[in-house]
């Protein structure tokens, strides 16, 4: 059981190219911590920093309140799960699983209990004796799993284990592996690009973007109060509309409270934050006049994609994949409603629901 | 290509390179360059002195007209082995493609020369042309045909290169074959939707598309000619008759063994050496090539 | 193939039986040659079906050796064959697995130049600096010694080539899993790398013995007593004394006997040996 503290860890590659700018945070003891970002982000490096399979250019990781950062991946008291399992091809399930422990010189009759201890919490004792190509994908990863709980280490490091799995399986076991960790109480460092993930799994989300910390929070904290645009966009699905404002505009929307001193800005509101009257209702709050472009029927809920009504008269041009043009904003709504391509409709959201963001994205400003 | 995963080691790196370097050392570099410092020496008959005479080796050398012969030997027995054995190779292996049930049977038939040492191949094939007791020989000569291959240059040389030829089909055999299969079928599909009829398709898209594995095959075939055929010519003819099987290895054996001339000799080896790197050089920039291919 | 012609496949196996009857004519040959009798061959009219001298001829070979010269019989030959060969093979497989295992999995001063030390031999096969590695054989005195016939032979990139472009194939989670467990390189390397690669060198190991057992103008400078010599080398020696009395029946036998264990090789370990073949050139 240990606690893992970060303190201004930096990597810079030999070609001077910095993955990891300064980071620091701290996981309690049996916390589960979610580092999410986008691919290319550095979480990954920031995970094989913390497991000691790449060097620490500057900073300092401690684990249980022992630096670590001179020593050996074997000697941290860490397991790591491979995103493709590493699972060695040659050795049985059972040797996969004991092989760390006897490497370790450890008792047979210890590794025994362990192995299967770990057989049986993860319901895959009937298949000791197989070799990894034998199993199917969501029985290889249990073994990468039982391989690292035999360990009994202080830390757990998930490297998107579970991106190799089909939709299905891929939620039965985020809800496995939270249980097991509950349940081990182990505290675990789990790196995925998925936000649902990150948001179900983690006691701590640790949201990174290009080698910074871009938030760390609890995730409903996150997803309530973003901290940037970055965070906004990148936590929730469908994302956040984000809808640059002019001073004049910011002016009119926050009449009377303190966000309205902003010189310009972007609102950020979430589509299920908004709600559709038919164009001839007044309304009171935010309002927003839209024409329907598109609607994406899922069944339980009903996405529409408006354009707004443009004053200026500029095209709304996408800017980068995933993101919205200029314009053009997401509404989620209940399942039965469904208006028609081309109906003009008003979609609204109370004020409290509202997101302002500094110009530039970097900066979240409340009331 | 690089590791981005590796081991720290300081000294078991070293301790592991260390039987293979002694070896390339002892064997390799050594006696390379043994033989560039020799090809600038006279040694007296009895290896007992030697002087240092410059170029003069290579003057010698590049005033016989038997060297000049051996090098004219060599290209033509390079091409003729090269060119029979990749086209024959060429048509079984369009042949076992063409998805028989047998093909795999014929397959384990085909490779089997490669296993044949090239000194035994010879053995075989003078045995079966040999003048007086050869099989295939009586035929020819009850036809009229003056057929004697320790005799005449000509006969001798047609039967070098169809015992060279012989174990060098299995080879491209193969990989003529792998690079059939790996060519898409729906690339042949299309063009047969286009109007190609087979053999229109086979020169305008087979053949092609096979040509990296062509060109590849092309240079092992002469590297091999230039070294593997060894054994076929000394079994076959001893390089002779009056020269016209020796080839430029050959003769780097023969001078040495023969004249004991050393000098001579790693001259000869110096040249040789110098013509199997500029082919080496033209396999790389070419392997590069089908790399981006 | 698109068409759907019968008279196609027809040609097809009319062209291959052709190839068949090329390739396995003179290895027939050889056979039906190594059971007549010395006249029956050497006369000229030699029948195309086998005679009735197969045992004599074989047992003579393989315990006797010929009579009119005084030769060393072909048993001993195959027994220097085999050594010679497997010793071949396995130095080859020893010293490049090794360094193929330095030059991938560590980082360290003079890597590349080690790794360019060992390619360059890729280019000059033995044949070239014969005289010179005979020199260094008799200065080392391993003239007529196993160690001579196999040692110079091993001295080739190949081995250490195949091995590297393997090792770049094996996932490099595999190591940092295996740090994360607590092996270090020599574990790494036995308890996991080498399983992995037991493919491989068997590939490896039937191309370098047919490699090694084909072997022949090495072993005709390295060996000068007839009780060191490989078979293929005892073949070319039996022929050389006049045509007409060369006792070609013996040497047919010895060659079918030279023939056998390389081609069993490659006709039983049919798919390890292709394998090995295209993967040694890539």
């Amino acid at each position: 059981m240990a606690n893992v503290v970060l303190r201004n860890v930096r990597k810079t590659y030999p070609g001077g190219f910095e993955a990891i700018k300064g980071i620091d945070f701290e996981v309690g003891d049996g916390q589960f911590c979610v580092l999410v970002g986008p691919s290319g982000c550095g979480k990954s490096t920031l995970l094989r920093m913390v497991a000691g399979l790449e060097t620490i250019t500057s900073g300092e990781i401690d684990i249980g309140g022992r630096i670590v950062n001179q020593i050996e991946p074997a000697e941290r008291d860490i397991a790591m799960v491979f995103q493709n399992y590493a699972l060695y091809p040659h050795m049985t399930v059972y040797n996969n699983m004991a092989y760390g422990l006897r490497n370790r010189g450890m008792a047979k009759p210890e590794i025994e209990t362990r192995v299967q201890e770990a057989a049986r919490i993860l319901e895959i004792g009937p298949m000791l004796d197989r070799k990894p190509r034998q199993l199917s994908g969501g029985q290889r990863q249990r073994v990468a799993m039982g391989r690292a709980i035999v360990r009994q280490p202080k830390v757990f490091l998930f490297d998107e284990p579970l991106s190799n799995l089909d939709a299905k399986l891929r939620i039965a076991m985020r809800v496995e592996i939270r249980k097991l960790q509950r349940r081990l109480a182990t505290t675990a460092i789990y790196v995925t690009h998925d936000q649902l993930e990150a948001m179900t799994l983690a006691d701590i989300l640790v949201v990174m973007n290009g080698g910074i910390v871009e938030q760390i929070g609890n995730p409903l904290e996150i997803y309530q109060k973003p901290a940037t645009t970055f965070v906004a966009s990148f936590i929730g699905a469908p994302p956040m509309n984000l809808i640059p404002l002019d001073g004049a505009e910011l002016h009119a929307q926050f009449a009377g409270d303190s966000r309205s001193e902003t010189e310009a800005g972007i609102l950020g509101i979430r589509p299920e934050d908004l709600s559709i009257l038919p164009a001839s209702e007044t309304v009171g709050g935010f309002a927003l006049e839209l024409m329907v472009d598109a609607i994406e029927r899922v069944g339980p809920e009903t996405f529409i994609y408006g354009a707004r009504a443009h004053r200026d008269g500029k095209p709304a041009i996408s800017r980068k994949p995933g993101e919205l043009p200029p314009g053009e904003v997401i509404v989620r709504v209940p399942g039965q409603i469904a208006p028609a391509i081309g109906e003009r409709i008003v979609a609204t959201a109370p004020r409290d629901k509202l997101h302002l963001f500094s110009a530039d994205g970097r900066r979240r400003i409340d009331l | 290509m690089e590791k981005s995963a590796y081991f720290k080691g300081r000294l078991l790196p070293y301790l592991l390179l260390v039987p293979q370097l002694v070896i390339t050392f002892l064997f390799f570099y050594w006696p390379a360059s043994q033989a560039l410092w020799q090809s600038f020496l006279r040694e007296d008959a009895f290896g007992l002195s030697s002087d240092f005479i410059g170029l003069e080796n290579y003057q010698t050398l590049f005033a016989q007209p038997e060297y000049y012969k051996s090098m004219l030997t060599t290209a033509v027995f390079s091409s003729l082995v090269a060119v029979l054995s990749l086209s024959i190779a060429l048509l079984f292996a369009t042949q076992a493609d063409k998805n028989l049930k047998a093909a795999p049977a014929f397959k384990t038939f085909m490779i089997w020369p490669y296993a044949v040492a090239p000194a035994v191949a010879g053995v075989l094939w003078i045995f079966m042309f040999h003048p007086s007791l050869g099989t295939l020989a009586r035929p020819l000569r009850a036809m009229g045909f003056d057929w004697n291959p320790l005799l005449n240059g000509d006969h001798a040389m047609a039967l070098v290169v169809m015992a060279a030829v012989w174990k060098q089909i299995s080879y491209n055999f193969l990989f003529f074959l792998a690079g059939l299969q790996a060519i898409p079928k729906s690339v042949i599909e299309a063009g047969a939707i286009d109007g190609a009829g087979p053999m229109r398709r086979f020169w305008t898209i087979v053949f092609p598309l096979l040509s990296p594995t062509t060109f590849f095959l092309l240079v092992v075939n002469v590297v091999y000619v230039f070294f593997d055929t060894f054994g076929i010519i000394d079994a076959v003819s001893g390089g002779g008759p009056a020269g016209a099987t020796t080839t430029m290895v050959y003769k780097v054996y023969a001078d040495g063994r023969l004249g004991g001339d050393l000098g001579g000799s790693a001259a000869q080896s110096v040249v040789l050496m110098v013509i199997v790197i500029a082919m080496t050089a033209i396999q790389f920039r070419y392997v590069e090539r089908r790399v981006q291919y | 193939m698109v068409e759907h012609r019968p008279w196609n496949d027809i040609i097809a196996y009319a062209i291959l039986t052709f190839g068949v009857f090329i390739v396995a004519f003179p290895v027939y040959l050889a056979v039906i040659a190594s059971t007549h009798d010395a006249a029956t061959v050497v006369n000229g009219n030699m029948p195309l079906l086998p005679g009735g001298h197969a045992l004599e001829n074989y047992y003579r070979a393989v315990f006797v050796g010929g009579s009119r010269t005084s030769r060393e019989p072909v048993g001993h030959m195959l027994m220097n064959s085999l050594i010679s060969a497997t010793g071949i093979a396995v130095g080859k497989i020893f010293i490049s697995i090794l360094s193929a295992y330095a030059v991938v999995y560590f980082r360290f001063p003079f890597r590349m130049t080690a790794f360019w030390i060992i390619f360059v031999t890729l280019m000059l096969p033995v044949e070239v600096r014969i005289y010179p590695t005979y020199k260094v054989m008799a200065d080392l005195h391993m003239l007529d010694t196993y160690a001579g016939l196999i040692l110079p032979l091993i001295a080739s990139a190949t081995g250490t080539l195949l091995f590297r472009q393997f090792f770049m194939t094996v996932p490099d989670e595999l190591l940092e899993a295996s740090r994360i467990d607590g092996a270090g390189p020599i574990r790494f390397f036995i308890d996991t790398l080498l399983p992995l690669s037991v493919t491989t060198i068997a590939a490896l190991f039937v191309i370098q013995f047919i490699y090694g057992w084909n072997q022949y103008l090495w072993p005709l400078l390295i060996t000068t007593q007839d009780s060191m010599q490989t078979i293929v080398t005892g073949i070319k020696k039996m022929l050389t004394t006049t045509d007409e009395l060369a006792e070609w029946q013996l040497a047919m036998a010895t060659a079918v006997l030279a023939m056998l264990p390389p081609i069993a090789v490659v006709v039983f370990m049919q798919r390890l040996f292709v394998r090995g073949l295209v993967e040694t050139e890539k």
